[in-house]
């Protein structure tokens, strides 16, 4: 399982005019995997992770995504993918029900399928009963773990997790992680963006962006050991360091 | 001697249908030139309270002073020497950076060089930029303008919420630092964080949750309140070795930590011989195990449960 590639990156570049945001990266991300994409303000990720999620075309380079081409399949890649992130996930004025309807229906699922999928997803997350709930009404734990639910309920090969879980407890945060464990044991690869250091460790391997380049990527416990740090955040500050760019 | 004193402050709001307790009487005190940090995620009361002691809020009952100053009785006083930082960014968009500083300067009657040698050292950082408008700069330049205004004044106690929210860790580290300096000036600081790690940067915290708090002590004193020991496991098949740890009768608690996950048993005989026995009876590979010390996650989690 491990060695099916659902992400490939050879040479990526993206220009805005004389600015090169993202500097010739390439790498490979294995289904199943939890793979941390880390890097200050600026150095590129949103634009790298644009081009992944096939919202913006590379001005060189090959990518592929769940086996799709970026430049010419970028709408196959938006139907077999997921996303998430803590600014925009779920309509607050519409109910649990609803908003899993919404964006199941958006991915194009049958309406029995669809019917399934919510009694499932109310069951997983403890939430039966509550289907008639404001999403505006949830504390925001459960909003992240509905709205991470949600952004796999079409069974994605990939999920895009940008910046995830930040101000909640921790124990509500290690039940988000229990959530992206179970999605990642199915199979599903997960892709996440944090600037939280702690978080990268939870990830099976981490890469971290350097004005636009890819500056390291291993295992959390390589990185720490190469780097001769007792954590990711003393392995970021080191690389994150080096920029030039500024934000 | 005592900056800050907070007595049995409680604090509801009411909506059409509910009552939320965001404070259920909470108390503790902030010693002059003091990091007192506030650590707790969203939702614990935080923000309530830095907007009671800042004079903008009033709580339902309990007794607040800054200074040696009433909160209620006394609320211009404390306005005319505490700076503040709300959470949510709250500078003139539309004003420059330099803009923005002189107009907080003005409200409280002095100039940017009065009290330019407290600010100095931020204030060079983003002074390149000086003509760039509030709403156009980066998340870390934000923060560091909206210091330099909640510094202009030369405040006296300094309320900062959230600071460091959605901050890279290049900026996180750097303001911490920046904190720092501060107090060596002379300024009593009371910041509030949801990141449990910047607890060991402050010299003493209130773990706060759902209005009320779980511990005061300092980031050492709050990890010897945690008596049981603690395992870190590891093996390749993480998430069924959680699961199987869960299930266990024998363990108390078991969380993911990044790569480990961390194990407290109920009872604290032969503990190393029972994880190898669920190592061995669950046929994990390259399985590992290590005594360690708690951190403050544990501590706020262990204390959460309590």
């Amino acid at each position: 399982m491990k060695n099916e590639k659902v992400i490939t990156a050879k040479n990526l570049v993206k220009r805005f005019g004389e600015f090169t945001a993202v500097d010739n990266i390439s790498f490979d991300v294995y289904k199943g995997e939890i793979f941390g994409f880390l890097g200050a303000n600026g150095a590129g990720k949103t634009t790298a992770m644009r081009m992944l999620c096939g919202l913006s075309i590379p001005t060189a380079g090959i990518a592929t995504v769940a086996g799709y081409d970026v430049y010419l399949q970028n709408e196959l890649i938006k139907k077999n993918i997921g996303y998430m992130s803590q600014k925009f996930s779920l309509y607050e004025d519409l109910t649990i029900r609803e908003n899993i309807r919404f964006y199941a229906g958006i991915y194009g699922l049958r309406k029995e399928r669809i019917k399934e999928k919510t009694e499932l997803l109310l069951k997983q997350l403890h939430l039966e009963g509550e289907e008639k709930t404001l999403v505006r009404a949830l504390p925001l734990g459960w909003k992240q773990k509905l709205a991470f639910s949600i952004a796999i309920v079409h069974d994605p090969a990939i999920v895009f997790l940008d910046e995830p879980t930040g101000g909640v407890d921790p124990i509500t945060r290690r039940e988000f992680w229990a959530l992206i464990y179970e999605a990642s044991e199915r199979g599903i690869t997960i892709f996440v963006t944090t600037h939280y250091m702690d978080e990268a460790e939870y990830c099976n391997r981490v890469s971290i962006m350097v004005d636009g380049r890819i500056d390291a990527l291993d295992t959390p416990g390589n990185l720490m050991k190469n780097y001769n740090a007792s954590s990711m955040d003393g392995v970021f500050l080191q690389l994150a360091r080096k920029a030039i760019r500024k934000e | 001697m005592q900056s800050i004193i907070v007595e049995n402050i409680v604090k509801t709001y009411r909506t059409k249908k509910t009552l939320i307790e965001a404070l259920k009487g909470v108390s503790f005190t902030v010693n002059k030139e003091e990091i007192f940090g506030l650590i707790g995620p969203d939702g614990a009361g935080k923000t309530s309270l830095f907007r009671i002691l800042t004079t903008l809020l009033i709580a339902d009952s309990g007794h607040a002073s800054v200074d040696g100053f009433e909160v209620v009785a006394n609320y211009t006083a404390i306005r005319n020497r505490v700076g503040y930082m709300p959470g949510r960014f709250s500078l003139y968009q539309d004003l420059s950076i330099r803009e923005n500083l002189e107009f907080f300067a003005t409200i409280f009657n002095t100039s940017i060089e009065e009290n330019y040698d407290l600010i100095k050292d931020i204030y060079i950082q983003i002074e390149p930029f000086k003509d760039r408008k509030a709403g156009q700069l980066s998340g870390g330049m934000k923060q560091k303008l909206a210091l330099c205004c909640a510094l202009i004044h030369k405040p006296t106690v300094l309320f900062l919420d959230e600071p460091t929210t959605g901050v890279d860790a290049v900026s996180r580290k750097e303001f911490w630092e920046m904190l720092h300096q501060l107090k060596v000036q002379g300024i009593t600081i009371l910041v509030s964080t949801p990141y449990m790690d910047e607890a060991s940067l402050c010299d003493r915290v209130a773990l706060i949750q759902k209005g009320e708090i779980l511990s005061i002590n300092t980031p050492k004193g709050i990890i010897a309140e945690f008596k049981k020991p603690l395992w870190s496991v590891k093996a390749n098949e993480m998430y069924r070795l959680l699961n199987s740890l869960k299930a266990d009768p024998f363990i108390e608690s078991c969380y993911p930590f990044g790569q480990f996950h961390h194990v407290v048993f109920k009872s604290q005989e032969n503990t190393r011989e029972k994880l190898t026995q669920i190592a061995q009876e669950g046929n994990y590979t390259n399985f590992e195990i290590q005594a360690i010390e708690p951190n403050i996650e544990d501590c706020f989690m262990a204390l959460m449960k309590d």
